[in-house]
């Protein structure tokens, strides 16, 4: 696979929610080899300090050459991030990774958190197969409205049906997006791709088997290179060794991972 | 040497380490370019002075459980457990490719026994491809390994002189700044037949998650490099380069050519880039590239002029 490191200008920067932050990059070669699941690792700044790229899934590209992250301001290299400007260069090294794999079968998309980030780019891309979307399901969860109402008009767009979830009860179902999709009667066999925090993926996990439904796992990890160099992304899997995020991921079959929850 | 007007001038950066000729003084530090083929579309692997793979141990290891890094200032702290594939995967998967690439393959070993050292010496020993062994006797991440070797003069020199007996290939020793006197081990294997020093490996560091009051690291624990030790590493390349007569491999915080110049002055014959390959990809080339337009603009007939070349006093 081929990979990029590309000086990008930022063309756009949105402020989706109190620390939500969606950037758009001109960033062609990047954009173009791209697929959903996949991940970008981002240079925040140009000194010593924070050293480390941070990795980024990839929101969504378009046919322009653009490509987008959405993330939440969590600590100074995503702060440095979300204070950058319009016109800025910079350094974007991807796309990385083995991203979702596609299916025909109805597909059930479930995002928790900054876990919708990749969804968007997946459900475009089911959109664009020739299948039938009428029985596809996204469901988004977070903790409150802020976290999930900005996105739902960008998942709205594909004809599926959108489910919203929140902890509080400040926007559609109150409550977790494990207990929204216990509640729904989805079609059998169905894939169902899940990113979030680990506690909702093992809990995703459980209800899959349980269901006979094939279930693939987006997870996140520290990384310093994001391309199988430094293997400082392990997480344990069920054979009691380890996978690397960052090459054998960041995408898998929730069978194969041992959850440390 | 004079050149004509419109003349493409072409710097000589070639070193020697011992018998091994590089077309210049950059090389991959172990363990921060895998087994080169994951940088192959990122930059042209064919121009590196030389490249040192992940450091290999005769069985499999799969590794320290994660959290295995963490960013500190300037640095990072990385326990990774010393996971790689095995000598003898190793060279059934990952030897054919290097081979193709053209530029010497320098292969990092690792032990918890002499025995354990001789046998993986043996092994590659009978691989074309592998034109030298580096001996890391220094990482401070598996408790029976590394560190025990590294820091006593008399069982460094003990590995040494069983790899040099095994091998006929040049044979470089990885030293360990955790020590208290670096000269006095760096003496010790170049008593014991080293063909090269490289230093330094990573400095034993600790990081703390106050809010979980937990170490960072599960192995509580790990080596620390980046930009933030390359002054520790500039100083120990500057003692032992005085203190032996042997080649000298400087390693440690390098990301810039001016970097790599720097530790050239101090007396290394050539550098090893390491986690700088993390944050940019195309480190080496442009290491090479910077040091090629130093050569020229200086003037110089070879950057072999930069060696030992600092003025104190």
């Amino acid at each position: 696979m081929t990979q990029y490191q590309e000086k990008a200008a930022v063309i756009r920067i949105e402020r989706l929610s109190g620390d939500n932050v969606r950037l758009t990059f001109d960033c062609p070669d990047i954009a173009a080899a791209a697929s959903p699941g996949q991940f970008v690792m981002i240079r925040v700044g140009t000194g010593n300090d924070p050293l480390l790229r941070r990795p980024f899934s990839i929101h969504q590209t378009d046919e322009d050459g653009h490509l987008q992250v959405y993330f939440k301001v969590v600590g100074r290299g995503t702060g440095m991030l979300a204070a950058v400007r319009e016109g800025a260069e910079v350094s974007i090294l991807g796309p990385l990774g083995r991203g979702f794999q596609v299916a025909d079968s109805p597909a059930c998309l479930v995002g928790g958190g900054l876990g919708m980030a990749p969804l968007l780019f997946l459900a475009r891309k089911l959109s664009q197969l020739k299948r039938d979307r009428s029985r596809d399901t996204i469901i988004l969860g977070g903790r409150t409205s802020s976290e999930v109402e900005p996105l739902v008009k960008d998942f709205e767009e594909f004809g599926m049906t959108v489910v919203a979830t929140t902890d509080d009860g400040s926007y559609g179902q109150r409550g977790f997006v494990t207990a929204a999709f216990s509640s729904l009667s989805l079609p059998s066999p169905c894939t169902v791709y899940c990113c979030g925090p680990e506690p909702m993926l093992a809990g995703m996990s459980v209800l899959c088997r349980t269901r006979g439904y094939s279930c693939q796992v987006s997870v996140e990890s520290v990384m310093a290179c994001g391309m199988g160099a430094c293997l400082g992304c392990s997480k344990p899997n069920r054979d009691g060794g380890y996978v690397h995020v960052c090459v054998d991921g960041p995408v898998f079959d929730a069978e194969e991972m041992a959850w440390n929850i | 040497m004079e050149y004509l007007k419109g003349d493409v001038q072409i710097p000589d950066l070639r070193v020697n380490i011992g018998p091994l000729s590089l077309a210049n003084p950059v090389m991959t530090a172990s363990g921060t370019f895998g087994y080169a083929r994951e940088f192959e579309s990122l930059l042209d692997l064919g121009r590196l002075g030389a490249i040192i793979v992940k450091g290999i141990s005769l069985h499999p290891r799969s590794g320290n459980p994660p959290p295995r890094i963490i960013e500190t200032a300037s640095g990072m702290l990385n326990a990774i457990g010393l996971q790689n594939v095995g000598v003898d995967r190793f060279i059934v998967e990952k030897i054919p490719y290097l081979g193709t690439l053209g530029v010497p393959i320098i292969v990092n070993i690792l032990g918890d026994s002499l025995d354990e050292y001789r046998h993986i010496t043996e092994k590659l020993s009978a691989c074309e491809v592998v034109a030298a062994i580096e001996i890391n006797i220094s990482c401070p991440n598996v408790k029976k390994g590394g560190v025990a070797f590294g820091a006593d003069p008399a069982m460094a020199a003990a590995v040494t002189r069983t790899v040099r007996e095994t091998t006929s290939v040049p044979v470089i020793v990885k030293l360990s700044p955790n020590v208290t006197d670096v000269t006095v081990i760096a003496k010790a294997v170049e008593e014991a037949g080293a063909t090269a020093v490289s230093l330094i490996n990573t400095l034993i560091g600790m990081a703390i998650d106050l809010k979980r009051r937990r170490p960072a690291l599960a192995n509580v624990c790990g080596g620390l490099s980046g930009p933030a030790i390359k002054p520790v590493a500039l100083r120990m390349v500057y003692q032992v380069a005085q203190a032996v007569s042997i080649p000298v491999i400087g390693i440690g915080g390098i990301a810039t050519a001016e970097d790599a110049l720097e530790f050239m002055l101090a007396g290394a014959t050539a550098v090893q880039i390491g986690t700088a390959n993390f944050v940019n990809p195309r480190a080496c080339e442009e290491v090479i590239d910077g040091i090629g337009d130093y050569v020229l603009q200086e003037k110089l007939a070879s950057v072999r002029e930069m060696i030992g070349a600092l003025q104190v006093g």
